[in-house]
């Protein structure tokens, strides 16, 4: 679970923050303007290759999107099916 | 009651010089959008009103009055000048949606340079090419974006201050980075407002099409007075109002009815930069008593897909005028509303180059659900024959939406770009580039776009300007990039791609492409799905021919496929 939540959290580092810039596990993603809805697009694309797994559409809501807790809860439910 | 009687009285004797008449503007004489924005509102005896009430991230939270609005825009244009820049200078504006992005727009076109704001979502490469078409002189931003203009300032000579809004003194500065804390500089109470008459440009707004680069739309202080009239006949804004639009000031939707209009007629509009939740989004309603909602289709389907319970959970009561704008509205949205809000959501109808709203529902019309609506009075809208481009009159028959030259608000040019501008009208009609027909009644139907643009969430997005970048991956040989069916966005991109040898298509590669479009062009253009192919459909010439593609994503007949090089 531990080591999921760091590979989510550098992913959103990396790929949506600008260097030197952190988020907390519980940091708000969607609604902190961090990730914005199309971006969400690409994490659910990378959380689905990384994790083997499809997440449909109506569960890829930006509620379930907003924190790397909430994501990593998302993803254990599919990986779990 | 209504600022709008009925369609019948408002059409009849219309003239624009009744909102000239209500904004004391005479044939010849000075009309400055920012002045009006602000020190007019004030000289009428409302400086104390609320013009904006912000909410940003964090819980952060700020309230302007008009007389804070009149101060602080002074101080902004008196800040702009103190650093050289000369009326028709293009002032980039790149900025979320922050009280500074709001100021500083009336602050620019005080001075009488030329706002050039921009979606602060776009990459380097989309921030590029504009602000090399304008030769902006000075760019008005955010820490957390400074890194994009970094990236391309070797190649911008003509630019010469980056000016910080919010910086983080850990960071250092770099070469042309200069700080402009608003909260800390000193007010400036007289500041010389520059006297721009009708033609003086106001407003440069880049939109994409087909082919070739996005293209400045330049707009005049004289599209005030379309815009002035259009915000209180179409969105009903009263003195008590409170009014919400929930558009980007980096598209025009968020400068006509976000900045322009609202501020123009007094009214205090509220403000939310905080990204998309249904929840959220209620809640900024109930806290706000928001009164006027100006929103999009993209937006309603996604408050549509959050589902009724989630509503339950708030009071929306104080809501009494609702509309929409971006894309076509279709019906189920607007049965939707009625629904849910116990009102319909006004459909309305234009586009960057128009300004200001041209067809449209008005208050207390009767809505067709999934029409446009009507012209506004002043506007001669038909369709044409796109062959001939002969006004058509029989009901029903699908043709192209023509618009007669002249309102107040229309684009004056394409910047540096007549040519293409000129290619807008025939027939002495303005084509905007979309398929409609007619009913009886005079109500407009939108059947689909004359081209190959994508409108994703009421953006537009050019496949030619994807399709190059793409071009840049070392993977890509050749794609071409079509619209795709979307619940929410109503389109989205879809990109067909063929691969350089060597390279294998795989899942991880889909995302390394994906992620690539988004850094460099923006989130909007990003490919939401990427098909690879061994062959492109192409005419004998040579050209892709999108359309096929097109109309496989859509389960559409593709058309005469004679030309095509391997059917």
């Amino acid at each position: 679970m531990d080591e999921m939540k760091e590979i989510v959290k550098k992913y959103v580092i990396d790929e949506y923050m600008e260097e030197g810039d952190t988020i907390a596990y519980d940091t708000p993603l969607i609604s902190g303007g961090i990730v914005d809805s199309f971006s969400m697009v690409s994490l659910k694309r990378f959380l689905e290759n990384k994790y083997n797994i499809s997440i449909p559409d109506d569960d890829a809501t930006p509620e379930a999107f907003d924190s790397v807790n909430k994501i990593v809860d998302l993803v254990n439910r599919f990986i779990k099916k | 009651m209504a600022h709008f009687k009925s369609y019948e009285e408002n059409t009849r004797n219309f003239n624009w010089s009744i909102a000239e008449n209500e904004l004391g503007y005479k044939e010849g004489g000075v009309i400055n959008i920012g002045w009006y924005c602000s020190d007019r509102i004030c000289e009428m005896g409302k400086g104390d009103k609320k013009a904006l009430i912000w909410e940003g991230f964090g819980g952060k939270h700020k309230t302007y009055t008009y007389n804070d609005l009149r101060l602080c825009s002074n101080t902004i244009g008196a800040y702009l000048k103190s650093l050289g820049i000369q009326p028709e200078d293009r002032v980039c504006l790149f900025m979320d949606k922050i009280p500074e992005l709001y100021i500083g727009f009336i602050g620019v076109l005080k001075i009488g340079a030329i706002a050039q704001p921009l979606f602060s979502a776009f990459g380097d490469e989309s921030l590029l090419v504009r602000l090399e078409n304008a030769e902006t002189r000075a760019i008005i931003t955010q820490q957390k974006h400074v890194s994009k203009v970094r990236k391309i300032l070797d190649k911008m000579p003509y630019l010469k201050h980056i000016i910080v809004v919010d910086h983080d003194e850990k960071k250092p500065l770099q070469e042309r980075e200069i700080v402009f804390d608003l909260e800390k500089a000193a007010g400036v109470e007289q500041l010389e407002i520059h006297p721009t008459k009708k033609e003086s440009p106001s407003v440069l707004h880049y939109t994409s099409g087909t082919t070739g680069q996005p293209k400045g739309v330049k707009h005049v202080h004289y599209s005030l007075i379309s815009q002035y009239l259009t915000t209180k006949w179409v969105l009903d804004i009263q003195d008590d109002d409170i009014y919400w639009c929930t558009a980007d000031p980096g598209w025009v939707t968020g400068t006509s009815y976000g900045i322009i209009g609202p501020f123009a007629i007094g009214a205090t509009q509220c403000v939310q930069d905080l990204g998309f939740s249904a929840e959220n989004w209620y809640r900024f309603i109930e806290k706000h008593k928001i009164t006027v909602w100006y929103s999009a289709p993209t937006a309603i389907r996604s408050l549509m897909k959050a589902g009724e319970e989630v509503v339950k959970k708030f009071n929306l009561e104080s809501l009494r005028h609702l509309a929409s704008v971006g894309e076509p509205l279709n019906s189920e949205a607007v049965i939707w509303s009625e629904k849910v809000f116990g009102k319909p959501f006004h459909d309305t109808y234009w586009q960057t180059e128009t300004g200001s709203i041209m067809i449209t529902n008005f208050p207390g019309m009767k809505i067709k659900p999934g029409s446009m609506g009507k012209p506004f009075p002043g506007i001669t809208a038909i369709v044409v024959d796109p062959e001939t481009y002969e006004p058509i009159n029989e009901t029903g028959k699908i043709g192209l939406i023509g618009i007669k030259p002249g309102w107040p608000s229309m684009m004056r040019t394409y910047w540096n770009n007549e040519e293409t501008y000129q290619k807008k009208f025939k027939n002495n009609w303005y084509l905007p580039g979309d398929r409609a027909t007619i009913d009886k009644e005079g109500y407009f139907w939108f059947v689909g776009r004359d081209d190959d643009v994508i409108n994703t969430g009421g953006h537009l997005v050019s496949p030619f300007e994807v399709e190059s970048a793409l071009l840049e991956h070392p993977a890509v040989a050749e794609s071409a990039v079509v619209a795709k069916p979307d619940f929410v966005n109503m389109e989205v991109v879809k990109a067909f791609v063929n691969l350089k040898p060597g390279f294998q298509a795989s899942k991880d590669l889909d995302l390394e492409i994906m992620n690539f479009i988004r850094k460099k062009l923006s989130p909007l253009a990003m490919p939401q799905e990427i098909e690879y192919v061994d062959l492109l459909p192409k005419t004998r010439s040579g050209k892709i021919m999108r359309r096929v593609l097109r109309a496989k994503e859509w389960n559409e007949d593709p058309g005469d496929v004679s030309a095509m090089e391997n059917d």
